[in-house]
């Protein structure tokens, strides 16, 4: 657990963070965003202590990170940054075992972490652990990054628009694969981006900061259907709004369970617009739903879409 | 460059003959050198490449020039050898037989055509240390065994065998007291100026006005001071000529390399590297020691590589100060217009030049290779 209690950091004149507090949870899914200078890559760097905090308290399971070495703090966690920053004359391998190497883990643990990680991050390790980073193309270059932050199992992991610099295609890949990750382990996220798509479909909660204040902390649902500000409404934009809405619940919230229907099934984890794209696909406007182990779920109907009780305006 | 080879043979005396060092030379043409089935032999090379520029450029075709160049300049070498024994015999010992312009030129022309057709080969650092020192070795042997004794270069030497192991060493001497503490002073100078722009803005404006000052002048410059400071403390061994000036001279010019090149080598390391290591919990001499230190080492190198090469060149200069070395050579027989005895401390210092930045251009290619090249910056 992250939390922050009223915590002010001044450059010179100017106040990059203001008074702000808020708690993340354990195993939370946070998501940071705002305009550029809102204050939220000085959040996250707070965290790790690369900025030491002017005002205020930051505790980590109830412990002040003022009262330990920066060292050491920083080990526990994970930290990937939009550059990557990979160590350009170590090996893939030696690169990931950065930090279980400052923790002093035997070679043949350390050996199999890398073996794990590379997989869980789809690259072969016969092909990629003794390749140097100028090896690798953008997209892979991040994957090892996210895979040397994940190394020592930290349970806290601090990414700074980890995925900005990547191509459309290989950023939602890697969307996907942190989602997996984080359901999978469990580790307590904290994500700064500035982009509200990938805010939404990351995030189990979203902090909308802007002049060094914290303006809305919400769920991605209650960000898109009750912004608590005109920045929060623009951030979400007007464009596609009611994809966007579609895309923050899933098949299995909406379908009707009694009912039954054929064809080619959807998962219920689906998002919604995907099932609506599906539709139009198909030109249909039943569509059935399966659960996790392949059962039936019963059927999405393309009204339910539009269910106005589970709608919203923006 | 072939045909000037081939004007060079026919037209250019080969070697020069003279009764004793101080009469000038009488010409000997190539084709009086080339006696016997021998000659020929040593001559084929230089055939073979003449022919190398209508072959196709296939890596056979420039092997086939690398090791034509090599044995020609080899094949030159032992001619002239055969031949200034040929013509020692009967005549005193004071007579000269040196190489005269047709030598070098040939002789030049192999080595270009050597050198050019290795680079063109796409060799690596330690592919070219080992032709080069092929070639070396074809040279070294024939030293050895005596084949070239008659020549006058080496007549100069047997007159100073004693001289001249001393001169090497106290030129190796000289080059290395000078670069000691200059990389005592230097990489910390370097340091500095990469970590606070105030110290390179102070430092480097000087640094560049020292590598302006002409070696002789650096070297005057210091004498007075010194004597002076000699004069004040009697027994100290403090003079204004001697090593001494000469070693803080040398070093004063070694320092604008590997200060320029430390501090140029640490501004190469990318932020985002730094900023990673910082975030992953390591400290900042962690940070220096395995990120740092490794990604500015290549430009490191080659600044040590300048430093070292013109450090070689220059100790020659600092002879004039009384500091010895193979300089104290060359100025002996440029003073007594002995072309043979200025060879014989010239030929020394450039092989030694040429070692050194061999030597050092294989560490900086093992230094570089990992890296790739680097965002932001391109390979040294």
């Amino acid at each position: 657990m992250i939390e922050f209690e009223r915590v002010t950091k001044r450059f010179g004149s100017w106040t990059a963070v203001d008074a702000v507090s808020f708690t993340v949870a354990e195993g939370e899914f946070r998501v940071l965003i705002g305009p550029s200078g809102s204050g939220k890559s000085t959040v996250l760097r707070m965290i790790n202590r690369l900025i030491p905090a002017d005002e205020g308290a930051i505790r980590i399971d109830g412990e002040d990170i003022a009262s330990l070495k920066p060292e050491e703090l920083r080990r526990r966690m994970g930290y990937v940054i939009q550059s990557v920053g990979l160590f350009p004359h170590w090996t893939v391998e030696r690169n990931i075992a950065t930090v279980p190497g400052l923790l002093g883990w035997p070679r043949a643990r350390i050996r199999d972490r890398v073996t794990e990680l590379l997989e869980l991050l789809n690259l072969d390790p016969r092909r990629y652990r003794s390749a140097y980073p100028h090896q690798l193309s953008g997209g892979q270059q991040q994957r090892v990054g996210v895979a040397r932050a994940l190394a020592a199992e930290p349970r806290i992991l601090l990414m700074d628009e980890p995925f900005s610099a990547l191509d459309p295609i290989t950023r939602a890949s890697l969307q996907t694969e942190l989602s997996a990750i984080h359901r999978r382990t469990g580790t307590t996220v904290v994500f700064v981006t500035h982009d509200m798509d990938e805010a939404l479909r990351l995030g189990d909660s979203i902090a909308v900061m802007d002049h060094g204040r914290l303006i809305q902390c919400a769920s991605p649902l209650d960000i898109l259907t009750r912004p608590a500000s005109p920045l929060v409404r623009d951030l979400v934009g007007r464009e596609e709004w009611g994809l966007k809405r579609l895309a923050v619940e899933t098949v299995g919230d909406r379908a009707r369970r009694q009912e039954s229907t054929t064809g080619e099934p959807l998962a219920a984890e689906t998002p919604l617009h995907r099932a609506l794209s599906e539709m139009v696909a198909r030109g249909t406007e039943r569509l059935p739903v399966v659960d996790g182990d392949g059962r039936p779920a019963g059927v999405l109907h393309l009204s339910d879409l539009v269910r106005p009780d589970a709608g919203g305006t923006a | 460059m072939a045909l000037a080879a081939v004007v060079a043979a026919i037209a250019l005396p080969f070697l020069g003959f003279a009764p004793n060092r101080l009469l000038s030379g009488r010409p000997v043409p190539l084709w009086n050198a080339v006696q016997g089935l021998g000659g020929a032999v040593a001559l084929l090379p230089g055939l073979v490449l003449l022919a190398t520029p209508f072959l196709r450029p296939t890596r056979f075709g420039l092997g086939l020039t690398v090791a034509a160049g090599g044995l020609l300049t080899a094949g030159l070498v032992w001619l002239a050898g055969a031949q200034a024994a040929a013509l020692a015999q009967g005549v005193s010992a004071a007579a000269r037989t040196s190489f005269a312009s047709g030598f070098w030129v040939m002789a030049a022309a192999g080595l270009l055509a050597a050198v050019d057709a290795a680079r063109r080969l796409g060799l690596g650092a330690v592919g070219r240390l080992t032709v080069g020192a092929a070639i070396a070795g074809l040279v070294a042997l024939q030293l050895v065994s005596g084949h070239l004794d008659a020549l006058s270069i080496l007549k100069e030497y047997a007159n100073r065998r004693d001289v001249f192991a001393d001169a090497v060493l106290r030129h190796a001497v000289l080059v290395a007291s000078a670069l000691i503490p200059t990389l005592l002073v230097g990489i910390p100078l370097g340091v500095a100026a990469h970590r606070v722009q105030a110290v390179g803005r102070a430092v480097f404006p000087i640094l560049n006005v020292v590598q302006t000052v002409p070696s002789i002048a650096l070297f005057g410059l210091l004498m007075a001071p010194l004597a002076a400071l000699g004069a004040m403390l009697p027994g100290s061994g403090i003079s204004g000529v001697g090593p001494l000036p000469a070693v803080i001279a040398l070093t004063l010019y070694s320092l604008l390399p590997i200060v320029r090149n430390t501090a140029v080598g640490l501004d190469g390391v990318p932020a985002p590297v730094r900023e990673a290591a910082r975030g992953m919990g390591l400290t900042p001499r962690q940070i220096f020691l395995r990120v740092d230190l490794p990604l500015a080492l290549p430009v490191f190198l080659s600044g040590l590589r300048i430093t070292v090469v013109q450090a070689v060149g220059l100790a020659a200069v600092a002879a004039l100060i009384g500091a010895g070395g193979l300089g104290a050579i060359m100025f002996q027989g440029l003073f007594a217009n002995a072309l043979d005895l200025v060879l014989l401390g010239a030929v020394p210092v450039i092989l030694l030049a040429v070692a050194a930045d061999a030597l050092l251009s294989i560490g900086i290619a093992a230094a570089t290779h990992r890296i790739g090249v680097l965002p932001g910056r391109s390979a040294p």
